[in-house]
């Protein structure tokens, strides 16, 4: 109960944070959905780090570390420490300078002006919005489970839950927790537009990053009857050594996994919230504290992982001991375990506040996006004839906003289980667009035909690997392709080959059809005087 | 100066290849060593990997920060 009541009480601080900066709003389309470039360089790292960590960097990534040791960090955490930081150096400053010289709200806004292409924008829209619907229903699903864990007990009489799973009954079940988190962020972003967003989401970061580590010390102390530092050394020093290195981990998996972050620089909710940014200064605190701050929260997480697999911790949390690896969603159970076994209800409500302050810090970013682009990209190109005021834009941004919500809420009581296996395709098929935004910035030879040739070769050959994975019947995550070099086989992940059609696609068909006028290059790429 | 300038932006990026490099720490994948008796030294390479990264960061935001080839365009988009 005292768990409902902490999560309960920050729900309502978060609305009323959101609520509370509709007081700043102009009442224009650009204030709602830009907060009028007027976001600076804190509260842009905030949004950013907000937006990228999901929740599996606080529960994810422990059950990782559970089942499959440290590598998690490196193939997950230090690579995105790297490459986010290069996607916001290299493609969001500069789209950052764009899109306030010309304007733009959404990333296809961009690619049309870019190309001198509007019709563009038909063939990107339904791809990067289907893609950002995945990522959003996982975030949906993730929160219904972490109220549905965390609420365990609390209602005894109202949701009697299945008495052959005693940890279901009196918890919220997931379709209601599920919906009241879709309802507390539809009313900030509603209200608050990109500037609730933004205040939410720094909020929402302090929030979780706080949390992971007082909740890490809390467990470490907790653990064995000696001091923190004792009780941390005893317990690693009785971690497996399949935990402690990275003896399961493919190499040649672990190097391609490193093209999944360039994801980053084509995911739209992120294109937007560069474009709030103050000034380009603004993006330098995010660029360089990025790589820090994935460190603060995930080490501590995947410290816990290895802990929870030692007969330490099962002696301290009898149930971490029954958990299989082979068990579905065991993974995930893990720091819910430790934290209910280890701390008081306060904390364990505080650490499922911050869990959803994760979810809920990138689906508000993405609701806004996806209200943003259709009425950007849709009503205003297509049935407004370019023209829409601010009242009508403010409107349909926020129309969208509710309609997006209602159904992917619907979508999320099939309970598609499915879309979790989809994450790491829905992060490929962001990267095999990579090569598109890189070339649109830096190379002047890039052509219309050669953008098309890029978007369909990455369309066609993520659907086509899909499918394969798809035949295999084993999860959809699991699924490598094989190289065989120099009569060694190895195993690599199917972004890679994603990135390498789309490239080739992009390059070979640039440059042997027709290159663009030189006043749309010149737009782009001005020629130096002097 | 454009000469530094030039010379900054090469060390940076060498030095972003150099963290994409040593990303791929083959030399630690099967050592079970605990730096200071409670991190493995695989996972405790990696976090200061993640710091070094920041610092990289910061030489670039220094050395080589993207706007100044094209600064004249954003002054006029209200910097």
């Amino acid at each position: 109960m005292i768990s409902t009541i902490v999560i309960s009480g920050y729900l309502l601080l978060l609305l009323l944070l959101g609520l509370s900066s509709n007081r700043l709003f102009s009442g224009s389309g650009k204030d709602y959905q830009l907060a009028t470039h007027s976001i600076g360089p804190f509260m842009l790292l905030m949004s950013l780090f907000g937006t990228t960590m999901t929740a599996f960097a606080l529960i994810g990534s422990t059950g990782e570390a559970w089942q499959n040791g440290i590598g998690v960090y490196g193939k997950m955490a230090s690579s995105s420490g790297i490459i986010h930081s290069l996607c916001f150096f290299v493609l969001g400053v500069r789209l950052w300078r764009f899109g306030r010289e010309y304007g733009y709200a959404t990333q296809i806004e961009f690619f049309q002006d870019r190309l001198a292409s509007p019709r563009i924008g038909l063939l990107l829209f339904p791809i990067l919005v289907s893609m950002v619907v995945i990522y959003i229903l996982a975030g949906v699903l993730g929160a219904g489970t972490v109220v549905n864990v965390f609420t365990s007990g609390a209602f005894p009489s109202l949701f009697p839950g299945d008495p052959a799973s005693p940890p279901s009954i009196g918890a919220v079940p997931p379709w209601l927790g599920s919906g009241v988190i879709c309802v507390v962020v539809l009313l900030y972003v509603f209200f608050g537009g990109m500037r609730g967003t933004a205040w939410a989401n720094t909020f929402q970061t302090l929030v979780f990053m706080v949390l992971g580590v007082v909740t890490f010390l809390v467990i470490a102390k907790n653990l064995g009857d000696g001091s923190i530092w004792e009780n941390m050394r005893q317990a690693s020093e009785s971690v497996g050594e399949r935990w402690k290195t990275r003896s399961d981990t493919s190499k040649s998996v672990f190097l391609t996994y490193m093209f999944i972050p360039l994801s980053v620089g084509m995911f739209p909710h992120l294109f937007q919230h560069w474009l709030t940014a103050r000034s380009a200064e603004a993006f330098k605190l995010p660029v360089v504290a990025h790589p820090i701050f994935i460190m603060l929260v995930w080490v501590p997480c995947i410290m816990l992982g290895i802990w929870a697999t030692t007969e330490m911790a099962h002696a301290a949390v009898p149930p971490l001991a029954r958990l299989s690896p082979e068990v579905p969603g065991s993974a995930n159970k893990v720091l819910p375990l430790l934290v209910k076994g280890l701390s008081s209800p306060i904390l364990g409500g505080f650490l499922a506040a911050g869990v959803l302050a994760a979810i809920m810090s990138s689906l508000d970013s993405q609701f806004l996006c996806l209200g943003t682009m259709f009425t950007n990209n849709i009503v205003k190109e297509y049935f407004a004839r370019g023209q829409l005021t601010d009242k009508q834009t403010v409107f349909w941004t926020r129309t969208f906003i509710v309609a997006i919500v209602f159904v992917t809420y619907l979508f999320s009581l099939l309970d598609p289980r499915g879309v979790f296996g989809l994450g790491v395709w829905c992060f490929s098929g962001f990267s095999s667009l990579f090569p598109l935004v890189f070339a649109s910035l830096y190379w002047r030879r890039l052509t219309r035909a050669g953008a098309y040739a890029c978007i369909l070769a990455a369309a066609g050959s993520w659907l086509w690997l899909f499918i394969q994975a798809w035949r295999t019947g084993k999860p959809l995550a699991e699924y490598l392709l094989e190289i065989p070099i120099g009569g060694t086989t190895y195993d690599v992940m199917p972004v890679t080959a994603m990135i390498l059609i789309s490239t080739v696609a992009l390059v070979a068909v640039s440059l042997v059809t027709k290159p663009l006028p030189e006043q749309t290059v010149q737009k782009f790429f001005p020629t130096r005087q002097g | 100066m454009a000469e530094h300038s030039k010379l900054g932006k090469r060390i940076v990026w060498g030095l972003v290849l150099l963290l994409i490099i040593l990303h791929q720490d083959v030399w630690f994948w099967e050592s079970d060593y605990l730096v200071l008796g409670v991190v493995p030294i695989g996972l405790f390479y990696h976090a200061c990997l993640s710091v070094a990264a920041g610092v990289v960061w910061y030489l670039a935001t220094l050395y080589a920060w993207p706007l100044d080839d094209i600064s004249s365009v954003s002054k006029e988009a209200g910097e």
